[in-house]
């Protein structure tokens, strides 16, 4: 789960990680407000969605007065921000965050993950502030500087001196990183999260460090012990299918093909979507209906492909383990009933019962349920049923 | 021979009378597994499908014997479960739950780590000696026994593999599912040589997924020291950046962990890579000359 940067910010104020003074907007006179209370001669509007890219896009603007806060805020509020992360489509602005100017001197990179390579918490830091970190990493990958950190030992002086003389910080810039370094591990580890980015983080002109951006994952396994986490997610950042995917117990994800695609446990699911497009289709989504493959489930899943209007037919591909494939089969039918599907479905049941699986299909006579052999078969005909070459 | 367990395994279920633990326990004892016990705090001194409960790990293992623990305790408590379980002195400890927090299992798997245990999973369907000793929630008839070790991090891509091998009239020795969380267990660089050491398994099958870099650790490991044929699928080729699929660690993040790289990883170190999750089997025949 990912939060917006203001929300990132709090969290950072209260573990004592320097932010900018700053709040949250929903409309112009809101802003207008907090400029005046920020006091100060220089503002900056920043619009609030889940993506990278915003100074670009034009989702960060300076102001001079309250008053051009308020005009800057109106405009922002409400329009679609196009940004590299954000995909063609956007995201829409429905909040800005105000904060106070700072004096920038010079601008770094700070950004903390968990290294699976080495399992544990690594912290990066790189002089080129403000820029991608991923380009970075590829142009100038020795710019970067990483310490994984030993959780049975927490961060110690030596991670931040690590850090410290790699940015190439001079003696009085040492101690006051150091300790912003140290507030930041705690909030990962603390908060559970994943991800950190502050990007740039920022050395203003009287020595300090301040966090100028703030951007935070989390990891959702750990959400049912941070309910104050929890309460920060915004749904109107999240694909509204796959929210209601995940209501259900389904793990969807929207694609760009027309190739529906229903499976069982999420490696089949990827290798379902990797064999359409081999045998020459594209797949419409990813989408893991988990190990039980009940006709509820079936049936949730039939209503969430064909949410999608580009999708022109359907592979359900179940491979029944525990969960004998003549119940799912007869699930895939009573599903059938209760959502009307109107493009091709092909059916590939494999594993126990298989046959009878198969038998019941056949009996069941409805016209527009292909039964497949094995995954190639069911691959092939999903995709010749896309392009309209099938019956 | 297989690797890890065998028909002799003695094991121990953690989470035993929950719902979870107890159809599965049924299925591995059904499947011939030699399930000694298992534990529930509380519940210690009552027989469970005709089997003692203890309440600790450590007088389950004092008691029976057993060298193996099963997890099914709920994502909350399974770092606890999985360090009870080494600090009892079990060898092995084959984590099923889904759904555990990523900051549990890193001290989790450090603490195993420290007392010598091995882990499998988690979020894993767990490890399976054809026809002698199932451990976890795999259908155990798809396992048929022959020459074909299998290593994959996915579990119903596991069961496709197996079946693909037995309707190739080839078999499995061990198949161990080592799960898709961002941190696991056992993985590929410390089953490979395992296999490579077993003399039944005359190939191994490899299978893999965006995310990580255990495959890129795993082709470098195979070209240095695995001389048996490798066949590897990577699943997630046409999987989007940066969207979680399915599996916590299945994702690719600033443009690592790609299908692709993994796929070219594998193929430089003379592993045979198949495009089509429909091709295992039969290159598996096909390396083996059966075809």
């Amino acid at each position: 789960m990912n939060i917006h940067e203001y929300q990132a910010k709090e969290i950072f104020r209260e573990y004592g990680v320097p932010v900018p003074r700053g709040e949250v907007a929903f409309s112009g006179p809101e802003a207008k407000e907090i400029a005046q209370k920020l006091g100060g001669d220089l503002w900056v509007v920043k619009a609030q969605i889940h993506a990278g890219g915003r100074g670009k896009a034009g989702g960060v603007k300076l102001a001079k007065s309250p008053e051009e806060v308020e005009k800057i805020a109106e405009e922002m509020l409400g329009m679609t921000l196009v940004t590299h992360q954000t995909g063609p489509e956007g995201k829409k602005v429905e909040k800005v965050y105000i904060e106070e100017g700072a004096d920038i001197q010079k601008e770094y990179y700070l950004g903390m993950v968990l290294d699976r390579s080495s399992e544990m918490p690594v912290m990066m830091a790189s002089t080129e502030g403000g820029m991608e970190i991923e380009e970075v990493a590829a142009k100038n990958p020795e710019k970067i500087i990483k310490v994984a950190i030993d959780p049975t030992i927490g961060f110690q002086g030596f991670h931040g001196r690590k850090l410290a003389f790699g940015l190439g910080l001079s003696k009085e810039e040492i101690r006051p990183f150091i300790q912003f370094a140290e507030a930041l591990y705690k909030v990962y580890m603390d908060k559970d999260a994943n991800l950190i980015e502050i990007n740039p983080l920022i050395k203003t002109g009287d020595g300090k460090f301040l966090a100028l951006d703030a951007k935070m994952g989390f990891d959702d396994n750990a959400l049912f012990r941070h309910p104050d986490i929890h309460e920060m997610r915004d749904l109107s950042e999240e694909d509204p299918v796959e929210h209601e995917a995940e209501k259900y117990g389904l793990s969807y994800v929207n694609l760009d093909g027309n190739v529906g695609c229903m499976v069982n446990g999420a490696g089949l699911a990827m290798a379902t979507m990797d064999i359409i497009k081999y045998e020459g289709g594209e797949p419409a989504n990813f989408l893991d209906v988990g190990g039980g493959a009940s006709a509820e489930t079936v049936a949730k899943g039939f209503e969430l492909i064909l949410q999608d209007e580009n999708v022109k037919s359907i592979f359900v591909n179940i491979f029944g383990g525990i969960v004998r494939c003549d119940r799912i089969a007869n699930g895939i039918l009573q599903a059938t009933k209760q959502v009307e599907v109107n493009v091709p479905v092909v059916v590939r049941l494999d594993g126990t019962n298989a046959e009878e699986a198969a038998e019941i299909l056949k009996n069941a006579n409805i016209p527009n349920i292909i039964p497949a052999t094995d995954l190639a078969d069911g691959a092939k005909k999903a995709v010749a049923a896309a392009k309209g070459e099938l019956q | 021979m297989s690797i890890l367990v065998h028909k002799d395994t003695k094991v121990i279920v953690q989470g035993f009378t929950g719902k979870e633990g107890t159809f599965h326990s049924q299925q591995c004892i059904d499947y011939g597994t030699k399930i000694v016990g298992g534990v529930t705090p509380g519940k210690g001194g009552q027989t469970h499908l005709d089997r003692p409960v203890f309440n600790t790990v450590k007088e389950a293992v004092d008691a029976t014997g057993a060298t193996v623990s099963m997890i099914f305790v709920p994502p909350a408590f399974t770092a606890d479960a999985v360090m009870e379980a080494a600090d009892a002195g079990i060898d092995l400890a084959v984590i099923i739950t889904e759904g555990a927090p990523v900051k549990d299992m890193m001290y989790a798997k450090m603490y195993a780590t420290k007392k010598g245990m091995k882990t499998i999973g988690p979020n894993c369907p767990g490890i399976i000696t054809a026809e002698e000793c199932k451990i976890g929630i795999m259908p155990g008839f798809i396992f048929k026994k022959g020459p074909v070790g299998l290593i994959s991090k996915s579990g119903t891509l596991t069961y496709e593999a197996s079946n693909q091998v037995v309707k190739e009239g080839l078999g499995i020795t061990t198949a161990v599912g080592i799960g898709g969380d961002p941190i696991i267990g056992l993985s590929y660089k410390q089953l490979l040589p395992l296999f490579e050491a077993d003399p039944e398994t005359e190939a191994i099958v490899m299978i893999g997924e965006i995310g990580g870099t255990l495959e890129i650790e795993a082709a470098e490991f195979i070209k240095q020291n695995i001389t048996k044929p490798v066949v590897a699928f990577i699943a997630g080729q046409t999987a989007p950046k940066g969207k979680r699929m399915g599996h916590a660690g299945a994702i690719i993040s600033g443009g690592q962990g790609t299908a692709q790289e993994k796929m070219e990883a594998l193929r430089n170190a003379g592993v045979h890579v198949v495009e089509s999750p429909a091709d295992i089997g039969k290159t598996v025949a096909h390396v083996l000359g059966k075809k």
